[in-house]
């Protein structure tokens, strides 16, 4: 088999499965290739080689003795650095937690090991996830493959570098706002955002609650549908963990077909603020979906042009709280304990010293947000912009089977171009952050390169809750009919590292 | 005059001069088996920080679960407390740091309580006999309890000023629920009292319905009091909240003082100021804590990790069905079946004997006999060495077989004490005791007529007194048998058998 790196998970496997190569050959592959182009891109903060090998090893002795193995079983994977893992260091990209050992597996974690999926490493992301671009984290940005000067997304710019890079087929990201759509959609990869509720939390080290969920990000739809399948389902430890079958993802990515199905076209989320080419790529695969046999139709969702305020008010306000436990007393890094502080100094000099600036301003804002007094002219009022979200989905989802949307306003940028204007860097999610509120299913996937910069430009899909496979079943279609256009993969364009 | 000056005055004067509003809020430890939001032990006393876990450890990526038991107690407690239950409800985070918080804010309830709107009437003994007061209740909500520190070095046993600190967060979790009282007017002089009826109302309230069994030695029961006067007929004064008050005579204490102190300061033309006040068992008085005039920030919000609690009708119908019989309505029924007097019912009540005495008549002992020595000899041991009466070790199967062997007449009441001494002092069971200390009555009346007739040979004048029909006589020679057998023999038995050996007949 030719270059193991740049093979699918699904062509990985079953080259494994009929005994072609092995998972220590391909996890040997992957390594060799962080070796040789992570200097450059910074996708992983923590390589495990050994743990990795003997993982793929392990898989290769159970092969060996005829284990019925699951589809995935000794394909490597890239995990972003946010979920837990039994004593490998865990940072969520920020020095609060530099040198903390989780003592227990993340829910997602487990399932990946259940699945005999091999861990290489943890990803880069920006500081507790927030941010757009990865420069927020405190272990340095990561570089977009596509151009190393510039961002690979964020906050799981590690994770999705990660995949075009060619150094792991398939990662796990977390998506509070668009941190898995938005990353995908600048590396030219595919990213899902399962319903809320749809992976278990348990062990994803909270950014916002009630927003965070983790999901697969791969280079092709097949493959995401594929780890979507092996991490989602119902798990106790999470309350807010759904207690139902699992949409039926990986059949939905193999009949790809949108003949029938009614796709809307969000009035608020088109027209102004997108980048000509993100516009022209996106206007182009709505012709195809058409063409396809879909049936395209125009809605509208009034309360939109509030989700980024709200969001705004509800993330800092959920993150405030949940990042109050980082106070030095008990993990991770602890600052100013000379003798000379007391106990609410040592907390706030180590909050100082811990958390970096894009953390400092989230935590502020939501704890002013949450102020008595203030509580519901922000958070309250925020919580009923959402409630009219989710309506304004409910309403558009009468009238058609799927929404779509351009990912991302814009292509890669250039790192540092947006680093010092929060505002900026907040409206890269303006098309991602609605679904998050409303606790919907939605996908990026590549569809060109937007022929301004020649950068990937992303197609966002959207679905109610707990209906995940109509992704797959758009994205499919969608990928296979652009795939025929342009003669291959479109990842295949991405320069050499 | 200082606003937080601690001077008194006298309790009678400052009744007189002033009516108390009291209002309690009281947290009590559930007595479930697992914590209120993961699997681990609740068990008091394991060493420090071994039951734990990552949830309540609050370590980063953990997520919470409710424990479903702790839900139904609650709801158990508020139907019992005639609360209305919420069909609908959420958990909300109370944001604050401090290091005995592993999350650094706490799991509660805030604006959306579990039971709201109840009462729970209390007696309260007069000079006139039972007054009944009705305590209303605001809410009954649940949340997790803190860890629990502990100060090394340092003058004032707080954290500040101490060498270091320890934290066992084996108590991080342990579910809480928390009963808060509307505030109490009209209770005049009787302030204190009401407050320890109530407290103590609630003890048994819970302990009947099994869902705590309050431990206060424990620290599983804790009361916030609030008091505040007004003159007669004037608006309610500026309250103040004395935290921690941990057993039913210091809630009585803590209510006294602050009546007296707030008079002090009021007629000294000096202001309440709403603070918090740390109660000292040692002394019975309260200190100043820290104002509440800029009052903390908790920054509430519903709970994002925990989706609501939404009990269905028939549910809390199905609970409210199998609430077990009312402590009052109990205590009324008792004192019917027993024929005790307001006065004696008291002294069962007060000395926490009912439910053992009612246990020990199920099993099969006379309610009089059960009464006699639950509040004789136990009541006098547990006394002494300051334990509750359930907590000494008597079950009701001791009385049993020590009632069965007096009715066989093989122990007298005087022998059947000393079985129960030995019993109290961890010798083992009746029987155990009665072997070891060779307690057996004499009853063999071989042995019994030796003994008389040496008695009778030893004391020939008494014996002629005996013959010539001078009954009277005959306590002699039983004294001379109890005392040849030790205080073995039964003295009945002794007497009977001598006039019927000297051929008398009474």
């Amino acid at each position: 088999m030719s270059d193991l790196t740049r093979q699918s998970a699904a062509t990985l496997a079953s080259a494994m499965a009929q005994g072609d190569v092995s998972s220590a050959e391909v996890t040997q592959a992957h390594l060799n290739r962080i070796a040789e182009v992570d200097e450059r891109v910074h996708a992983f903060l923590f390589v495990d080689a050994d743990a990795a090998m003997a993982s793929a090893r392990a898989v290769d002795d159970k092969r060996a003795r005829g284990e019925v193995l699951s589809p995935l079983a000794g394909v490597p994977l890239a995990l972003k650095d946010v979920l837990t893992m039994k004593g490998i260091p865990t940072t969520c990209g920020s020095k609060i937690l530099e040198g903390w050992r989780p003592p227990y597996d993340s829910a997602v974690v487990e399932r990946l090991r259940a699945n005999d999926i091999i861990i290489l490493g943890k990803t880069n992301m920006d500081e507790f996830a927030m941010g757009s671009s990865t420069e927020h984290s405190a272990y340095g940005p990561t570089r977009n493959p596509w151009d190393l000067e510039r961002i690979p997304g964020g906050s799981g710019g590690g994770s999705s570098a990660a995949l075009a890079a060619f150094e792991a087929p398939l990662a796990i990201g977390t998506d509070t706002g668009g941190s898995i759509r938005q990353p995908a959609a600048v590396t030219g990869t595919v990213g899902v955002k399962p319903t809320y509720g749809g992976v278990s939390r348990f062990g994803l080290v909270a950014l916002a609650s009630s927003l965070d969920q983790a999901g697969p990000c791969a280079r092709t739809v097949m493959d995401t549908a594929l780890l979507h399948a092996a991490i989602a389902g119902h798990d106790p430890r999470d309350s807010t963990s759904i207690n139902a079958a699992v949409p039926d993802v990986v059949s939905a990515a193999m009949n790809g077909d949108v003949r029938g199905m009614r796709i809307g076209l969000i009035k608020e989320l088109s027209g102004e603020g997108y980048q000509a080419g993100v516009e022209q790529r996106f206007r182009e695969a709505v012709a195809i979906l058409e063409g396809l046999g879909a049936q395209i139709v125009e809605v509208t969702c009034p309360h939109f042009e509030y989700a980024l305020g709200a969001y705004y008010l509800i993330l800092p306000s959920e993150a405030s709280s949940n990042l109050a436990r980082f106070d030095g007393m008990r993990y991770g890094l602890r600052a100013g304990d000379d003798g000379t502080h007391s106990v609410e100094e040592v907390m706030s000099i180590t909050r100082e010293a811990g958390f970096g600036p894009e953390v400092k301003r989230r935590i502020m804002l939501g704890t002013y947000a949450l102020s008595s007094g203030y509580y519901d002219a922000y958070y309250g009022q925020a919580q009923k912009v959402r409630t009219l979200i989710t309506r304004d989905f409910n309403a558009a989802f009468e009238q058609v089977d799927v929404l779509i949307s351009p990912t991302a306003p814009t292509t890669a940028f250039k790192i540092g171009e947006k680093v010092d204007d929060p505002i900026a860097m907040y409206l890269n999610d303006i098309a991602t952050i609605p679904v998050n509120l409303a606790g919907n299913a939605a996908m990026s996937l590549p569809i060109g390169l937007a022929p301004e910069d020649n950068l990937p430009v992303g197609l966002q899909i959207m679905t109610p809750p707990m209906t995940d496979e109509r992704l797959y079943r758009v994205g499919s279609a969608l990928e296979e009919a652009l795939i025929d256009r342009w003669g291959h993969p479109l990842i295949e364009e991405a320069p050499e590292l | 005059m200082s606003s937080n000056s601690d001077a008194l005055m006298d309790y009678d004067e400052a009744v007189s001069l002033f009516d108390p509003v009291i209002g309690l809020e009281t947290h009590v430890e559930l007595g479930t088996n697992s914590k209120m939001f993961c699997a681990c032990p609740t068990e008091f006393g394991a060493d420090a920080n071994t039951q734990v876990c990552p949830v309540c450890l609050g370590l980063p990526g953990s997520l919470p679960v409710v424990n479903a038991t702790a839900v139904e107690s609650t709801i158990r407690m508020g139907l019992a407390l005639n609360c209305d239950i919420a069909s609908w409800c959420r958990f909300a985070r109370k944001n604050y740091f401090y290091p005995d918080m592993p999350k650094d804010y706490q799991v509660s309830q805030y604006d959306e309580p579990l039971c709201t709107d109840g009462f729970l009437d209390v007696t309260v003994a007069t000079d006139n006999g039972p007054q009944v007061f009705r305590i209303e209740i605001e809410r009954v909500h649940m949340e997790e309890d803190t860890g629990k520190l502990t100060h090394t070095g340092g003058e004032t046993g707080r954290i500040h000023g101490a060498d270091y600190s320890l934290v066992d967060y084996n108590r991080a979790g342990i579910p809480l629920i928390e009963i808060v009282t509307k505030p109490i007017p009209g209770t005049g002089a009787l302030a204190p009292m009401v407050a320890r009826a109530y407290v103590s109302e609630l003890r048994n309230l819970m302990r009947s319905l099994g869902v705590s069994d309050v431990r206060m030695e424990e620290g599983s029961l804790r009361c916030d009091v609030n008091v505040s006067l007004a003159k007669p007929g004037e608006e309610w004064g500026t309250r103040s909240e004395t935290k921690n008050v941990n057993s039913l005579r210091s809630v009585e204490r803590a209510v006294h003082s602050e009546v007296e102190r707030q008079a002090a300061l009021l007629s000294s033309g000096g202001r309440v100021v709403q603070e918090t006040r740390h109660f000292h068992e040692d002394t019975g008085r309260s200190t100043s804590g820290r104002s509440k005039e800029q009052a903390e920030d908790y920054r509430y919000f519903p709970e994002p990790d925990l989706v609501p609690v939404a009990p269905s009708l028939e549910w809390i119908e199905e609970l409210r069905a199998s609430l077990p019989e009312a402590p009052a309505a109990k205590r009324a029924r008792l004192q019917e079946v027993w024929g005790v007097t307001d006065v004696e019912m008291q002294t069962l009540v007060n000395a926490d004997a009912l439910d053992l005495i009612e246990e020990t008549v199920a099993a099969g002992v006379d309610q009089s006999a059960a009464r006699k020595w639950w509040m004789g000899e136990f009541a006098r041991t547990a006394k002494e060495r300051g334990v509750e009466l359930g907590g000494l070790g008597i079950q009701s199967a001791d009385i049993v077989r020590v009632e069965q062997l007096i009715a066989e007449g093989a122990l007298t009441d005087k022998i059947a004490r000393q079985v129960f001494e030995g019993v109290l002092a961890g010798e083992g069971n009746v029987d155990t005791v009665i072997a070891l200390r060779g307690l057996a009555v004499v009853s063999d009346d071989a042995s019994l007529l030796a003994a008389i007739d040496e008695a009778l040979a030893a004391q020939p004048d008494v014996a002629e007194k005996i013959a010539s029909g001078k009954v009277q006589a005959a306590g002699a020679i039983v004294g001379a048998v109890m005392k040849a057998t030790k205080g073995q023999a039964d003295a009945a038995k002794v007497r009977t058998l001598l006039l019927a050996r000297m051929g008398v007949v009474e």
